[in-house]
């Protein structure tokens, strides 16, 4: 997407939703929790949000020159090229915004994974490659908004790629692999159809957002929409301190990050929890510990604690009991369930 | 009121609505018009078209639209004449500024209706296709033109959400002019004015516990309420919006939406829990001219909107709402799945290299990718304008999906015979087969028949959260009409064929009809009724399973499944996990 200069909606603005805020900080904070996936009712500013998220990430340093935006503290990630020039040049690397890039809907697998680039082939005869929307959001974040309405094989690609973090193309006579590692955050409404098993797995987080239905909640939404609406630039500006502290919080919690003790029994309690609701693997658990993480280093606080555990429990899990997929509306309290008999009640 | 009266007030609404819109048509979002193609119609757009800016876009869009015109894409012809390439933009992008007239909007696939969603909310359209990446500025307004008058059709829920106003042609008599409300000078005064109005905080208030006295859940329709009054304080002259202002965007774009009759809202803050009854037969079953009428003196701004507007309920909703069963959240929601399948066919899956003729159809631009890098060993020269060289090894064509899609089709006897024996299990091997389904990306589809008929409880879908949803809510009871439930799951079966989807049909019942087509009582009748609706069953080719639920094997239940040449299962003792286990071995992929 190009830098759109129209105002955005302040994510600090937003009212209520405390669960879809806190995941979407957290997956800025640490983007190895691996992604958000937010489902819910329909208008309950969901794609707001993640636009809004955007706006708050602190910039990043890359290589210059670098079609994927490589990391230059980072060699081992870099792409094919970069390492190339890093023979015979000195690289210079420069701050820009981390990408946060739009999959819309109708999107053809050309421009997803890239393509031969057809106007040099066409004028200058040369073979060259187009790089697509997954080299633009390397390093940053991939958006999809009606996730679940995405086409099937364009699912699949996207599920090989954030596994891998790599992309690698074969087609038209080009061979190219790049890297492709990006936070994952889709949006949907159930109601439209599920997700696939396979592509709700690749999320660290998973909140369900519901109208909220207190009048006076609703009032405010409403009253903060219209204001925006009526004049976009004031109402950004009224917001503009908020948005900032809120910045600077995730910025310091990011420093913080390494310096977070996660103490044994934290690790242990985790792992109970996993496996008193039967979650496959270990990607669970080290997603519960890394969120638990992360909303403790939000918080300022030195050491995670179980509340923090307990806090991002629902997010981290809910959608890994996978089970029984009917009992999809079930599952949170299934892990309040599991919450209560592991640690006690709240 | 007078059933003229009434129909007077609903023709003075339509051309408010034209005006309103005419207005602010992006600010609306739009109109979903419920209307035969008659004179009417013509006469109501041709009343907006009339209120609008001159030279305001006005595109038709036919609902089955390919994406790549919606959407834009690359313009081959004028790409190989220039030998670059050249963007060919959507209908979305030339409808910037103006208004796009959805036709036959009730078969629009879901899909392309998350693509209007997108321009709707954003105000302009990414394009991310044919190697091209475009944004465009996209602020549009949708006049959704629904034709429908099956029941199980309509507009897709997520659209409407977004459109303002809905409105109901076919409910007045078309051979009556439409007076319109304003001039096109009027309307633009209005239109200037817009910008100042102010619309009180108490205002606001009163809209939301309107809604929520309404049961109208989204957010959306209360910031689009918001708007209107604003805009029906611009029609009126004010600068300030009033109570009549609200009351008139309560009636235009809140009463239209009502999911139940209007309730004190101190009572009920919070939304009816899905799972609740259906909502209480006393505040239903009030006369409901009497809400208005109530004269109790001070009565406070937001308790006056809600009665003024519930006064405008459209005649007939609540007599619909008593008679639904089983709550769904949001009138409407998720007949997706239907649309869902109904775009998929032809949808290209990618690509693959291959000779175009016979069902593969040439992709021209990955095929000119293909090309492309051999013009110079194929001696083209450079130069744009050169023709380019091709062989056959260049030919690339659509690859669409190789598997039919499976519709996994349940007809759930709930009637008190079965009721009484094994409901609970059935309703528990159904949500078995449901997850099986799930795995396999199967949809599926429940027909629930008890009392005098059989109904689609569930059109075809891959929601399991509204599968289980319409599960829960299956109540038992009542006689068996087993060939009206026959019947039904032919004509979805068949509509699924002709989609080109593969359907099985899974029966759980215990074939004891004793409820004619006709919906009356007995036995003779209906189980010769039952056996010719399996006849033509089988001469729809479907393939069907006949579960017996009966506490001992009912030999009729083995001639019915006789007669459709189905799998017959006897379940002497049956528990839903043996039920789920029967179904997937007989299942030709055997799960």
């Amino acid at each position: 997407m190009p830098i759109r200069s129209r105002p955005v909606f302040p994510f600090s603005a937003i009212v209520g939703q405390e669960d879809m805020k806190l995941a979407l900080s957290i997956a800025a904070v640490d983007p190895t929790v691996g992604g958000v996936l937010v489902f819910g009712d329909r208008g309950t500013g969901k794609s707001t949000a993640v636009r809004a998220l955007a706006a708050l990430l602190p910039p990043m340093k890359a290589i210059v020159g670098c079609r994927y935006g490589c990391d230059p503290e980072h060699a081992a990630a870099w792409c094919a090229d970069c390492q190339e020039r890093a023979q015979r040049e000195s690289l210079k690397s420069r701050s820009v915004p981390v990408p946060v890039v739009d999959l819309p809907l109708g999107a053809t697998e050309d421009r997803v994974v890239g393509a031969l680039d057809l106007e040099r082939a066409l004028s200058e005869g040369v073979r060259a490659f187009e790089p697509g929307l997954l080299a633009r959001a390397n390093r940053g974040f991939l958006y999809i908004d009606e996730v679940n309405l995405l086409e099937d094989h364009l699912v699949d690609l996207l599920i090989d790629v954030a596994a891998s973090g790599e992309n690698v193309v074969e087609r038209e006579g080009l061979s190219v692999r790049h890297p492709a590692r990006f936070v994952l955050v889709g949006s949907g409404n159930p109601e439209e159809g599920d997700l696939r098993p396979q592509l709700l797995d690749r999320f660290g987080l998973s909140v369900e957002v519901l109208t909220p239905s207190v009048i006076a909640e609703r009032v405010e939404v409403i009253k903060r929409r219209d204001g925006f609406e009526r004049s976009a630039e004031t109402f950004v500006e009224q917001w503009r301190g908020a948005d900032e502290a809120l910045r600077r919080q995730i910025v310091a919690a990011r420093r913080r990050l390494g310096e977070i003790k996660v103490p044994d029994e934290l690790l242990e309690a985790a792992a109970a929890l996993c496996m008193k609701l039967g979650t496959d693997g270990l990607r669970a658990e080290l997603t519960l510990v890394r969120a638990a993480r992360a909303h403790a280093s939000l918080e300022r606080a030195r050491t995670v604690n179980l509340e923090h555990l307990r806090r991002v429990a629902g997010p981290a899990l809910r959608h890994r009991l996978r089970r029984d997929p009917l009992d999809e509306s079930g599952s949170s309290a299934r892990v309040d369930r599991a919450l209560e008999e592991t640690f006690g009640p709240a | 009121m007078t059933a003229a009266g009434r129909e007077a007030g609903a023709r003075r609404d339509a051309a408010l609505v034209a005006a309103l819109f005419a207005i602010d048509p992006a600010g609306c979002g739009g109109v979903r018009l419920k209307s035969a193609p008659h004179a009417l119609r013509d006469a109501w757009l041709q009343t907006v078209r009339a209120a609008l800016p001159a030279a305001t876009p006005w595109r038709r869009l036919p609902s089955h639209a390919a994406e790549g015109r919606l959407l834009g894409g690359l313009d081959l012809a004028a790409t190989l004449r220039a030998g670059r390439a050249v963007a060919a933009r959507g209908v979305l992008a030339e409808a910037h500024g103006g208004v796009l007239l959805l036709t036959m909007a009730e078969r629009l696939p879901v899909r392309s209706a998350g693509i209007l969603n997108a321009a709707l909310d954003r105000g302009e359209i990414a394009t991310e296709r044919e190697g091209l990446a475009l944004t465009d500025e996209a602020r549009v307004a949708v006049i959704a033109l629904d034709e429908s008058v099956a029941a199980e059709e309509g507009v897709p829920a997520s659209l409407v959400d977004r459109l303002a106003f809905a409105l109901d042609l076919d409910a007045l008599d078309p051979r009556l002019p439409l007076e319109p409300v304003c001039s096109a000078a009027e309307a633009a005064a209005a239109r200037a004015r817009l910008a100042g109005v102010e619309l009180g905080d108490e205002l606001v208030e009163a809209l939301c516990a309107t809604a929520a006295a309404l049961g109208v859940q989204s957010l959306r329709t209360a910031v689009l309420a918001a708007r209107v009054a604003r805009l029906a304080a611009a029609l009126a002259g004010r600068d300030t919006a009033t109570e009549a202002d609200a009351v008139v965007a309560g009636r235009l774009v809140l009463a239209p939406r009502a999911s139940r009759a209007p309730q004190a809202v101190e009572d009920e803050p919070a939304a009816e829990p899905p799972a609740a009854p259906p909502p209480d037969g006393a505040a239903q079953d009030t006369p409901r001219d009497e809400s208005p009428e109530r004269t109790q003196p001070p009565q406070p701004l937001e308790e006056r909107v809600i009665a003024a507007v519930s006064a405008a309920l459209p005649e007939g909703l609540l007599e619909s709402l008593r008679l639904a069963q089983a709550p769904r959240r949001g009138a409407g929601a998720g007949r997706a799945g239907v649309w869902r399948k109904a775009g998929r066919r032809g949808r290209p899956a990618g690509v693959r290299a291959g000779k175009p003729g016979g069902d593969a159809r040439l992709d021209v631009l990955e095929t000119l990718r293909a090309a492309a890098p051999w013009q110079g060993v194929r001696g083209r020269p450079s130069a744009a304008g050169a023709p380019l060289k091709f062989s056959s090894a260049d030919f690339r064509v659509v690859r669409h999906r190789e598997q039919a899609r499976t519709l996994t089709l349940f007809a759930v006897d709930a009637s008190g015979s079965a009721a009484l024996h094994r409901l609970a299990e059935t309703k528990g091997a159904v949500e078995r087969l449901l997850a099986d389904c799930y795995v396999r990306r199967d949809e599926v589809a429940v027909v629930a028949f008890r009392g005098r008929a059989a109904d689609v409880l569930l059109p075809p879908t891959r929601s399991l959260v509204r599968a289980k949803r319409a599960l829960a809510g299956l109540p038992g009871g009542g006689g068996t009409p087993l060939a009206a439930a026959l019947d039904v799951a032919r004509d979805l079966a068949e509509r699924a064929q002709r989609r080109g989807d593969a359907p099985t049909l899974v029966l759980l019942s215990d074939c004891r009809a004793n409820v004619t087509l006709e919906g009356l009582g007995g036995r003779e009748i209906a189980q010769a009724q039952a056996l010719a609706a399996a006849r033509r069953l089988r001469g729809a080719g479907v393939p069907v399973i006949v579960i017996d639920t009966s506490p001992r094997p009912n030999p009729a239940a083995r001639t019915l499944a006789e007669q459709m040449s189905a799998r017959y299962l006897p379940l002497p003792v049956v528990d839903s996990e043996a039920i789920a286990g029967l179904v997937r071995a007989a299942q030709p992929r055997g799960g």
